[in-house]
């Protein structure tokens, strides 16, 4: 979805370049917030976080060189870092193919519906905008936890204090916020042209036929663009996880996500130099699946308007 | 009534199961909001050992308790509290988000391209990485345990996805009011002011209500941030309650939470057409 946008604000022809440098004083002025955020706390601080990843730096005293130690330590003497890797990686692989999947199934059924397909809609998007809050972190921890409706239904005690349940715990909150991904889906389904399912009909196709002829490939771009901004969230998860984790990634770690062992030590710890290497870890981690992505979407995603914008 | 149900094609059974499917999946969704307001107003005693939904007896006093606020911090400080740094976030996001996508939406200068590719990808910038470095500038500022990292950031652009959604709904204007503005004189400032900005209220509606609700419901930023009880939000407030092991307050610290949750409720119940478009349209143009 971004590379398709890029072309658009290309330059135009030079001759009219001189008009132009003179009037661009004003649009200068409209930047200039952007400007100086983008340098100042964008910019800068992912330079000065790349240099204190190879400093010991506790806020107090100044930072101090160490070299590559920050990395060499997390990489082969940090048990827990590694906990908290696998930890996120088990939440993003449970968490996002089960949002996704939920919220393309409900669009699918929402999209033929002739009445109430505007309240399921909205009925179904409003935990999207609640799930974020500490208030349903903690109800999530309450309904999990001994002796909560989790127990009580299945019997299972409460997942909160089982280390190989908890996670899942977490991941269920997420994927009980599928309501954004499924109204992008919804949006996706409506804007397919009914001349493609019906050409398809004519041509003798079922609807299963059509489902994977049709609105398979059409929808394959609002797909990838669901795929990579869930991904991306998922790997920043904090607040649910800090909540049910009891603040400390518990039990036994087992909820320990990467941002709360980054949390724990910069701002427990104080240990900025080691954060800010894990932080770098994180971009870097972020950018290679968001690469990975885009290239597999070569192959599977399917732009129909070649040109035409 | 019979006569026309004879006439009519029969019941479509596969449409009943639909509603009939998606009115059980909204009861399982819903649940969870279902339990928050009926143990908001539970007594103590009825939390662990009944197991039904709703409570016996209404505990009204489990808000009179939420009220008092916690350490001493009464309830309407914490929400003013969160009040402010919502609003302010609100109105420094309309600001700066607006005036860059004017400029990246209809003006000239050079590296425009380059620029809004970059400004693209921070929107997939992980807040993390920029985070330790951003808390030292504050910190050597003398800004810690004060409001303004938590507003600053946002009068400086800093959540690009606004300035995309800005941008994209500037584009879809037609371009000939301000085309005609201009043979008539009128430059781009006034022209940003008086034509562009007024036709664009929808998306700066969805603006202002997403970083409403976003901010309402951060958690981190606060969290490394504000430190005295006095400085705090409804927010940090419930972190109180994340350690704390035994259920007896459950009645009052669930009220709490009612109370917290409640202005994203209405927000979403008066605005949910903005909402639930600006989310789709997110996905789709470009």
């Amino acid at each position: 979805m971004t590379t398709t946008l890029i072309p658009t604000t290309a330059r135009t022809a030079s001759p009219k370049r001189r008009v132009k440098r003179e009037r661009q004083g004003p649009a200068w002025v409209f930047l200039s917030p952007w400007v100086l955020g983008a340098i100042v706390l964008t910019l800068l601080p992912m330079a000065v976080s790349l240099y204190l990843s190879f400093t010991d730096y506790d806020l107090f005293n100044p930072p101090r060189w160490v070299g590559l130690r920050n990395y060499v330590q997390m990489f082969t003497e940090d048990p827990r870092y590694w906990r908290s890797v696998t930890t996120t990686l088990t939440y993003v692989v449970i968490a996002v193919p089960l949002q996704l999947a939920l919220a393309l199934v409900v669009a699918l059924a929402l999209k033929s519906m002739k009445r109430g397909k505007a309240f399921y809609r909205s009925a179904f998007y409003a935990p999207s905008l609640l799930g974020a809050s500490m208030s349903i972190a903690l109800v999530w921890r309450a309904v999990f936890n001994d002796g909560g409706t989790v127990d009580n239904l299945f019997g299972t005690g409460g997942w909160v204090n089982q280390p190989g349940w908890a996670l899942l715990a977490v991941a269920l909150l997420t994927v009980w916020q599928f309501g954004a991904p499924m109204v992008i889906f919804l949006a996706g389904l409506q804007q397919i042209p009914a001349e493609l399912y019906e050409a398809a009909a004519v041509d003798g196709a079922g609807k299963w036929r059509q489902f994977l002829s049709v609105t398979v490939p059409m929808l394959s771009p609002v797909l990838f663009f669901n795929l990579v901004l869930q991904t991306i969230q998922a790997f920043q998860v904090f607040t649910p996880a800090f909540a049910i984790g009891a603040g400390k990634g518990g039990p036994a770690d087992s909820t320990l996500v990467y941002t709360l062992y980054l949390y724990d030590r910069g701002f427990v710890a104080s240990h900025m130099g080691y954060a800010s290497a894990m932080a770098w870890v994180l971009l870097l981690v972020i950018g290679a699946v968001t690469a990975v992505l885009f290239r597999t979407s070569r192959s599977w995603v399917f732009y129909a308007s070649e040109g035409d914008r | 009534m019979t006569a026309t149900a004879v006439t009519r094609k029969p019941v479509r059974w596969g449409r009943v199961a639909l509603h009939v499917g998606c009115l059980a999946a909204l009861l399982v969704m819903l649940y969870p909001l279902a339990w928050l307001l009926a143990t908001s107003l539970k007594p103590a005693d009825e939390v662990i050992a009944s197991l039904d939904l709703l409570p016996r007896h209404l505990e009204w006093s489990n808000y009179s308790t939420a009220l008092d606020g916690v350490n001493d911090v009464s309830i309407w400080r914490l929400l003013s509290n969160s009040l402010l740094i919502a609003g302010g976030a609100v109105l420094g996001n309309v600001i700066s988000c607006s005036l860059a996508a004017y400029a990246f939406a209809r003006l000239r200068f050079r590296f425009r391209g380059p620029l809004f590719a970059f400004m693209i990808a921070t929107i997939m910038l992980p807040h993390h990485a920029v985070l330790i470095p951003q808390y030292i500038i504050f910190n050597q500022l003398g800004l810690v345990n004060t409001y303004w990292p938590l507003i600053l950031p946002k009068f400086l652009a800093t959540e690009a996805f606004f300035v995309f959604l800005i941008v994209q709904f500037m584009r879809g204007l037609p371009r000939e009011l301000e085309e005609a503005a201009r043979i008539d004189g009128c430059g781009p400032f006034r022209s940003f002011f008086s034509i562009v900005l007024p036709l664009t209220r929808p998306a700066l509606i969805t603006t202002a209500i997403f970083t409403f609700i976003w901010t309402w419901n951060d958690f981190f930023t606060q969290l490394i941030y504000l430190f005295d009880p006095d400085k705090f939000t409804l927010t940090l407030a419930l972190r109180q309650f994340v350690d704390a092991s035994s259920s007896s307050a459950f009645g009052p610290m669930f009220a709490m939470s009612v109370i917290a949750l409640l202005p994203i409720v209405l927000f979403f119940l008066a605005f949910q057409r903005f909402l639930v478009e600006g989310m789709a349209s997110s996905g789709l143009k470009g």
